[in-house]
């Protein structure tokens, strides 16, 4: 039997593994605007209650590869989620306080911006920049949180250390 | 961070490191294609012996069809050899194809691209056309060893050369990021070109080879104020929906590709193998993705 410690990174291991299976899972093509930023809100979730447990040195890591998986600029993701995770860091005593939909208020102003900071990327890469369709999957993100928090809530209570 | 982006976008530095990396993205597409595959399986193995007996029955008499036109395609492949022969034309190449099909599609929704299951292995190249059942669907951006990642020409950052059909005017057709439209760049206001017209590739920049489709032309638009028309034409290929691909060798590359088909399965007389010596070899990478 692993050590409970041990336990908890497979759990945060695994989450992250299929936040990004789930970021590349093949969608009809006029439904990608919607796809929820899976990875970003996986990694939301650990720093909101699990703060010593993910570096930004790992997010780091974990952007890059997400990038080099969905064939995007180097760096595009990676950005995103140390600028989210560094805003999360300052305000999680806060967050942790607050009522289910409120937080979902605050995951859409949170992938908001790293949708924001995706965009640029994609403009210096050349791409059009396309109205305010880039903020669907910050929409949809805010929708999937109580999910996301119920699913990641019952592994972590299973696996607590 | 930002240091990174800018390495990566603006110097080709991080492109050997991305294509070793590639081989650890394979299985996530492989994993999020099982779900597909269960279905074909499903398909296959779940199906009446009287629906397998009807689409034998359909296969036959599609065959049956093909092969009357494959008759006449004979002959008049040996009359253009002929002809090309009288012009002192070079020979037109037969092309080879590899079959690959398609496991993953780009989740960015801003550039249209998908992944397939052949790579550097199977001889596949960066640059490499790609076909399927209806028309030219792209080219070969990034080579893995087991997997490469097509960019379709509806992709915005994607043009390439083609001539219409029926009176070989010649244009470059762009991507505009909507799956079923292209648009024509610099067409002057007095060309020929109207509605239904078929786009087909030219051959020139020496990407793509001549003649396959590439879009129709759905609508051309005459502004007084514009310098040039607006053509917006629909692509052939379909870029949403075909799960099994070409990879296009033309016959200068072929050499050495393991399980290639010939394209056309008629042979073309003796009198093609005389005259194909006289094929220009050249191949660069001009045009293509701008």
């Amino acid at each position: 039997m692993l050590s409970p410690q041990l336990n908890l990174y497979v759990v945060i291991a695994l989450s992250f593994l299929v936040s990004l299976v789930l970021s590349v899972y093949p969608l009809p093509m006029d439904m990608r605007w919607w796809r929820p930023e899976f990875v970003l809100i996986v990694a939301i979730y650990w720093i909101f209650f699990m703060p010593l447990t993910v570096s930004f040195t790992l997010l780091c890591a974990l952007g890059l590869f997400q990038d080099l998986l969905e064939g995007v600029p180097f760096g595009q993701h990676s950005l995103g989620l140390v600028i989210v995770a560094y805003i999360c860091i300052l305000s999680y005593q806060r967050v942790r306080n607050f009522s289910i939909w409120r937080q979902s208020g605050w995951i859409f102003v949170l992938v908001g911006i790293a949708q924001l900071t995706d965009n640029w990327v994609q403009g210096m890469a050349g791409r059009p920049l396309s109205g305010i369709q880039f903020l669907y999957p910050a929409f949809t993100s805010a929708l999937l949180w109580p999910a996301c928090l119920w699913w990641l809530n019952s592994m972590t209570h299973r696996y607590q250390p | 961070m930002m240091v990174l982006v800018v390495v990566g976008l603006y110097t080709d530095r991080l492109e050997p490191m991305r294509e070793k990396l590639a081989l650890a993205v394979t299985p996530f597409y492989q994993i999020t294609d099982v779900p597909s595959r269960v279905n074909d399986w499903r398909k296959d193995t779940f199906v009446s012996h009287a629906d397998l007996k009807l689409e034998n029955e359909a296969l036959k008499t599609e065959l049956l069809i093909h092969q009357r036109k494959l008759q006449q395609l004979a002959s008049l492949a040996a009359e253009n050899v002929r002809l090309r022969q009288l012009l002192n034309a070079s020979q037109m190449l037969q092309d080879t194809v590899l079959i690959a099909e398609l496991i993953g599609v780009s989740p960015n929704p801003l550039s249209h691209k998908v992944i397939i299951n052949r790579g550097s292995k199977e001889g596949a190249f960066k640059g490499q056309p790609v076909l399927d059942a209806f028309g030219l669907m792209g080219q070969v951006i990034e080579v893995g060893e087991t997997s490469s990642t097509v960019l379709l020409i509806s992709d915005s950052t994607h043009a390439i050369p083609v001539q219409v059909n029926r009176n070989g005017v010649r244009a470059i057709a762009e991507g505009t990021g909507d799956l079923n439209s292209l648009s024509l760049r610099h067409v002057s206001t007095n060309t020929d070109i109207r509605a239904g017209d078929l786009l087909v590739s030219s051959g020139l920049g020496e990407r793509f080879p001549i003649g396959y489709p590439v879009a129709e032309v759905q609508q051309v638009v005459r502004d007084p104020g514009k310098a040039f028309l607006t053509v917006i034409a629909k692509p052939m290929a379909r870029l949403d929906r075909s799960r099994h691909l070409l990879l296009v060798f033309e016959n200068r590359d072929r050499a050495s590709v393991p399980g290639a088909l010939s394209v056309t399965a008629v042979e073309s007389s003796s009198s093609a193998e005389s005259v194909s010596s006289s094929s220009s070899p050249a191949s660069s990478s001009v045009g293509g993705a701008r």
